[in-house]
């Protein structure tokens, strides 16, 4: 690794009620790259994400050791605040969330939060997060419309707009083309792309190929534990783990 | 960290709200002690609760209030002989067998029931169900423990019905998938399979219909019949424990023993109604996590 | 096997006959108030003050009396029940905290409505001096719904989605700011509906009011929130009870008993009819 650590866990461990979800993982994320979380269902790959903006926090009984390190300061002390972690550390999810507002209202709801009103600056934020999640030109002629109206696709595409909005430095995605058509998941990686030039971005999928395309570095998880961490055409090609193996050339999950 | 003790204060406030209920119920309590209590410096509380005569305005006055309680419970008992199997028959009809278009039909027309105000129960008693009464039964009046059992329980299937369709709802599909594959009926996997299974919400529904029949208050105060003795006979008159708070508290002089006995009275009954919200509360809690929700 | 079938068939007449009986008990009720109040029912009963001492004329002023208690009871818990609720659903963590504010709440709907009426004489109408006034009765009213009140803001509240919390605050809104802009637009108008039910149970309710606000006979419309006032169910029971001409004033009573019945039913019938679309119409 050459570039600049952005995210880093140390001995991170985590609980539901006391079972268990993610033991010891260790693990640098590069600034400006993609790095793909990959795993069974029930591995903890989601777990892991949700750790790194702290969404965890609203699951109750739930406990987190260890550290996680953003920009080198660990998130879980006592003194951080949740609310403008994640203001920095944006979260797209697998099923798409558009609130019952109209597409402005969604992509204008960050920025509304941190206080701009003027209507004009607005504007401007609202064109240029849609033309970054490349939704632009299918809906600015019906920004009034309601987000609900918008195709699958299009409403992932909006949350992510909505995302950027905020101007994060980090994009945490949950499978975000799980739910998706092909066409969709095309547009949707191909953004992700576009996005690394200026986001460090973070995605669970279950979708090898998608991984293989998409990612620069890549953590197989199994059971909770952090199995094999690499550039993502070493572990797709020679992976030092047999079990990893296994698992990409689909001989299980 | 402006914004984080902004956040604390406004969390604070709603909590504040969220206690309102016990501040309220607190509050009915202390002032139910702090005027009801007085009255057992005139009379001790066994002679108070199993004394016979209730004549609070004659002099030297009489405070038991047997005949009372007596009263509730016999008006209490008779209204559940009508609610348990009406409204635990109707709610397995409703949740097991009843097409989809009727059971969205039952459902509401349960719950306006529920909506019909007591006063107007207590007028339908009077005017309609206590002459015929008198009539079948050839009475001197119509104004009997039975009339008011009939129209409790009446009021208390609303109760009964929906919590009990709840609890019988609430039966997993696999445990009837079960009876069916070993060959049951339709009728024996309800009757030996689901209602069983549903019996500790269903037992819930009982006792919240019991408490809601020993509180009601215009229904027995309207025809009951309002005689304080101890009862005898279902075609008597009876005076339950509601109806003699109700009906003396306009004539009773603030601050006299008669005013504390009748706080007495509601102190007896709010324990009462109490330890059954307390038990179904208890069994709704268990019957709950043995559904696995 | 066939006997099998019959015993089934026997049984479900059974079951289906107690839904005939609770029918026929409603249709009953309906059927003899409306038949008979009907009779007495007219523009006039509606829109006048009573006549010779409560013999004849009309029921304006226990229609306001009515109107102005539920208003009051409803202003006053309805805040109280929507925070309350709020509270439950976005802050609480289940504890034993919780465990006592739900057993304070299913212990409160099942206080005794007498026992209400006792509380807010000896609070209200004494403790605070507001006497027997419409004051008095709309807040005792109020503390009386407010349990139906909580349970409907709840279910309204937990209708709306969890994703939407989620998406609010991954995108750096604190918990008050999603409450106030996403939870609360998108469970308005369940936290109203639900609360119809409340304004049902209001108006019908007697006994709290017996003590604190009722009077059998005004001579002119209330004033001020410190003026007592008839109201619809509690002038149905004074006619029966302490009526001295039956015969003139039965008719009042059905015609009283009538205007309640249908003004609590329609009530409460828009309020299941909304609800229950509500609960069909997944928005989400």
């Amino acid at each position: 690794m050459d570039g600049r650590i952005k995210i880093e866990t140390r001995g991170l461990n985590f609980y539901y009620s006391e079972v268990p979800a993610l033991k010891n993982v260790n693990i640098e994320i590069e600034e400006n790259l993609v790095t793909a979380l990959i795993g069974p269902s029930g591995c903890g790959k989601t777990t892991f994400l949700r750790t790194l903006n702290r969404m965890n926090d609203l699951v109750p009984t739930t406990r987190v050791e260890g550290k996680v390190l953003f920009d080198g300061q660990d998130i879980y002390q006592k003194n951080i605040d949740v609310v403008e972690l994640r203001r920095k550390i944006g979260m797209v999810f697998q099923k798409s969330n558009p609130f019952p507002k109209s597409v402005f209202e969604n992509a204008a709801y960050g920025p509304r939060l941190n206080g701009i009103n003027n209507k004009s600056k607005l504007e401007e934020i609202v064109e240029r997060s849609l033309r970054k999640a490349a939704l632009w030109d299918e809906v600015k002629d019906r920004l009034k419309a309601s987000a609900l109206d918008l195709s699958g696709g299009q409403q992932q595409r909006l949350c992510i707009a909505r995302s950027l909005a905020v101007e994060p430095e980090v994009l945490l995605m949950d499978e975000p083309a799980s739910a998706l058509d092909p066409t969709s998941t095309a547009k949707i990686e191909d953004l992700i792309h576009e996005l690394k030039k200026n986001y460090t971005i973070v995605i669970v999928t279950h979708n090898m190929q998608q991984a293989a395309r998409i990612s620069d570095y890549t953590a197989f998880f199994m059971l909770g534990e952090l199995t094999e961490f690499g550039a993502t055409e070493v572990i797709f090609t020679k992976p030092k783990k047999k079990i990893t193996e296994d698992y990409i050339t689909g001989r299980f999950g | 960290m402006h914004q984080r003790w902004k956040e604390v204060l406004i969390k604070h406030i709603f909590l504040f709200f969220a206690l309102a209920s016990i501040f309220f119920l607190l509050g009915i309590v202390i002032v139910l002690f702090k005027e009801g209590l007085p009255i057992f410096r005139i009379v001790r509380i066994k002679d108070f609760i199993l004394g016979k005569s209730w004549y609070p305005t004659y002099d030297p006055p009489d405070f038991g209030i047997l005949s009372l309680i007596l009263g509730s419970l016999w008006v209490t008992f008779g209204a559940l002989i009508i609610a348990i199997p009406l409204g635990v028959s109707a709610a397995t009809y409703i949740s097991e067998v009843a097409h989809p278009k009727v059971k969205e039909i039952a459902k509401p027309v349960v719950e306006l029931l529920a909506g019909i105000p007591s006063v107007v129960y207590g007028f339908f008693g009077m005017v309609i169900l206590a002459p015929w009464l008198q009539d079948v039964f050839n009475l001197p009046t119509g104004l009997t423990c039975l009339t008011a059992s009939i129209i409790l329980g009446f009021m208390a299937l609303p109760t009964v019905v929906s919590i009990s369709e709840d609890a019988i709802s609430a039966v997993p599909f696999s445990y009837k998938e079960a009876s069916y594959a070993l060959g049951a009926t339709k009728w024996e996997t309800i009757s030996k399979v689901t209602v069983p299974s549903a019996i500790s919400g269903i037992t819930t529904a009982i006792i919240l219909g019991i408490g809601r029949a020993i509180g009601e208050t215009m229904t027995v105060l309207m025809v009951a019949g309002g005689a304080a003795v101890i009862p005898r006979s279902f075609l008597r008159p009876v005076r339950p424990m509601t109806a003699t708070i109700a009906a003396e508290m306009g004539e009773a002089p603030v601050g006299s023993d008669h005013y504390h006995a009748l706080f007495g009275i509601a102190i007896m009954l709010f324990i009462i109604t109490l330890g059954f919200n307390l038990l179904a509360d208890h069994l709704a809690t268990t019957f709950r996590r043995k559904m696995g929700q | 096997m066939k006997s099998k079938q019959v015993k089934q068939v026997i049984y479900f007449s059974l079951l289906r006959f107690s839904i005939v009986i609770i029918l026929s008990g409603l249709l009953l009720i309906l059927f003899f108030i409306g038949m008979r109040g009907v009779k007495v029912l007219s523009w006039e009963f509606l829109t006048q003050m009573p006549k010779e001492g409560m013999t004849s004329g009309g029921i304006l002023p226990a229609i306001i009396g009515t109107f102005y208690l539920t208003i009051g009871a409803i202003l006053f818990a309805l805040p109280l029940g929507v925070f309350a609720a709020i509270y439950l659903t976005e802050y609480a963590r289940q504890g034993r905290l919780v465990r006592l504010i739900r057993i304070g709440i299913n212990n409160l709907a099942g206080v005794p409505s007498v026992v209400f009426g006792l509380f807010g004489l000896a609070v209200f109408v004494k403790f605070f001096g507001f006497g027997v006034s419409i004051l008095s009765g709309a807040l005792t009213l109020g503390i009386v719904i407010l349990p139906t009140i909580i349970r409907a803001s709840e279910e309204a509240l937990l209708i709306v989605p969890q994703s939407f919390r989620e998406a609010s605050l991954a995108l750096g809104a604190t918990k008050w700011q999603t409450i106030r802009k996403i939870v609360l637009p998108n469970a308005i108008s369940g936290i109203l509906t639900g609360s119809i039910l409340g304004i049902g149970r209001a108006a019908g309710e007697t006994a709290p009011i017996l003590f604190t606000a009722a009077t059998f006979y005004i001579i002119r419309l209330p004033r001020s929130f410190f003026d007592e006032v008839q109201a619809l169910p509690y002038h149905i029971y004074a006619l029966m009870t302490e009526g001295t001409h039956p015969e003139s004033q039965m008719p009042i009573a059905y015609g009283t008993a009538l205007v309640l019945l249908f003004l609590v039913l329609s009530i409460d019938s828009v309020g299941i009819i909304i609800r229950n679309q509500f609960r069909k119409k997944k928005k989400w």
